[in-house]
């Protein structure tokens, strides 16, 4: 039984399909890589999975609990699947300790004692033991971002939706990203990855999905696809990549 | 003919003019809390509300913007005693000066809820928390962090605007003025001074926004 069931999904804006029935299952401990050129549907898919996007067809269930059918609560869900977002979105009236501890104490009622031990523990998970009281806008964006990724594991999720993590940073501080997103899928975490980096796909992914004009065009173990793509579209973008 | 500038005939109404001061600053202070209180309110409901809550407040807000102070004013004290509802001058002049500072407010603050990013929502909706939990720690402090300039203007447009509750007979500032001149018909003395206090008024109530500003924002 899939962790993530994602069947046969259409979404359009007006008349535009940005979905075009997409299927796909993830397993638990799945790092699932998602590439494709920019409007294949890659983004939209990652955020009807949390419930960010509505979509008009097929259905998409997480650890059993549909995601969109009206019935079930979105927040139940949220505490469920975590998401980060290129644009790192710290809050910037709070310090990276406090924006971590945020959700916890106001959503799970932890004791802020409790959250702030939480908070620590995982700023030193992510290597920023120390910038506990930074604030969002003294910290780089690498640095900004191993922050929101330690905000979402705050809340323990099952899965965690990468959109692009490091498409907004300098290249300098990609690799730090990563390294905390390699460690995640080393201990065991679902990640689900819409990337550009495709190094990082091939070397860590356990599952390649390459989108294409609003569907799954090609699927399969990362290095096979890489080394052998099936469809001319792949070749032809992995060609680009490389 | 020019006479003889003569501060000395003010001398014994300096207590008249304590008195006036005291209320315009406890008006003006009062009226500021409740009134940015009702325009927080009044953005939450146009930007997070229910509907009809932000069609009520939108409808509120466009009246009093588009009436004059004294009209609203003169409303509140003379014309809703027609409806049963005697107030006094001075809980009439406090309810005015909330109502007309709460819908600037609320146009002011609803700014700062909509230059709040769209990804700062969806970060907090994705962390599971509800759409008042997101209003109340995520949106809220920016948003007022943005305007606070503009909050702060309308503050002191607001006390200025104060002198007009004189016309209904609450003794602030301006009333003990027009108290004073005719008393001792120095005219010309009587409101520089009262100039002169607002001035003073003005400024130091800038500098204890400027202050509460460096405290609530300090990375503002």
């Amino acid at each position: 039984m899939s962790l993530v069931s994602i069947r046969d999904v259409r979404k359009s804006y007006g008349a535009q399909e940005v979905l075009k029935g997409v299927s796909l299952d993830v397993g638990r401990g799945d790092v699932v890589a998602i590439i494709g050129r920019s409007g294949s549907g890659k983004s939209t898919l990652l955020r009807c999975i949390n419930g960010l996007e509505t979509y008009q067809a097929g259905a998409i269930t997480v650890d059993g609990m549909a995601v969109g059918d009206g019935k079930t609560d979105l927040r139940t869900l949220r505490r469920h699947v975590g998401m980060v977002f290129q644009q790192f979105n710290l809050f910037p009236h709070l310090t990276a300790g406090e924006n971590i501890m945020l959700a916890p104490t106001v959503v799970v009622k932890e004791q802020k004692g409790e959250a702030r031990a939480m908070a620590e523990a995982l700023l030193e998970k992510v290597g920023l033991a120390g910038k506990f009281d930074s604030y969002p806008s003294q910290l780089s964006g690498g640095q900004q971002q191993r922050v929101a990724i330690a905000r979402s594991l705050a809340m323990r999720p099952t899965v965690l939706l990468c959109d692009e993590i490091t498409s907004a940073l300098d290249p300098e501080l990609v690799n730090e990203v990563l390294k905390v997103v390699e460690q995640l899928a080393s201990e065991g975490m679902t990640l689900i990855l819409v990337t550009h980096e495709m190094r990082f796909a091939r070397e860590v992914g356990t599952k390649l999905v390459f989108m294409h004009q609003g569907r799954v065009h090609e699927e399969g173990p990362p290095k096979a696809l890489f080394a052998n793509p099936a469809t001319p579209e792949l070749a032809q973008f992995v060609g680009h990549q490389n | 003919m020019i006479q003889q500038l003569n501060f000395g005939d003010l001398l014994p109404y300096w207590d008249v003019f304590a008195r006036g001061l005291v209320f315009t600053i406890v008006l003006t202070l009062t009226s500021t809390v409740a009134g940015l209180a009702l325009g927080t309110a009044g953005a939450w409901a146009r930007t997070f509300g229910p509907k009809w809550a932000g069609a009520v407040t939108r409808v509120y807000v466009e009246i009093i913007r588009n009436t004059p102070f004294i009209v609203q004013l003169f409303f509140i004290f003379f014309g809703l005693p027609a409806l049963g509802v005697k107030l006094s001058e001075d809980v009439a002049a406090f309810i005015a000066m909330v109502i007309n500072l709460g819908a600037y407010s609320t146009e002011i603050i609803r700014a700062g809820i909509e230059a709040v990013p769209k990804g700062h929502l969806e970060a907090g909706a994705s962390l599971a928390m509800s759409r008042w939990e997101i209003f109340r720690h995520i949106v809220l402090k920016p948003a007022l962090m943005k305007v606070y300039p503009a909050l702060s203007s309308q503050i002191v447009i607001v006390m200025l605007g104060s002198a007009v509750v004189s016309q209904i007979s609450a003794e602030d500032l301006t009333y003990a003025a027009n108290y004073i001149q005719s008393r001792n018909f120095r005219a010309f003395e009587v409101y520089i001074v009262a100039a002169f206090l607002y001035l003073l008024l003005a400024i130091g109530l800038r500098a204890l926004l400027r202050g509460i500003g460096r405290a609530m924002f300090p990375k503002g």
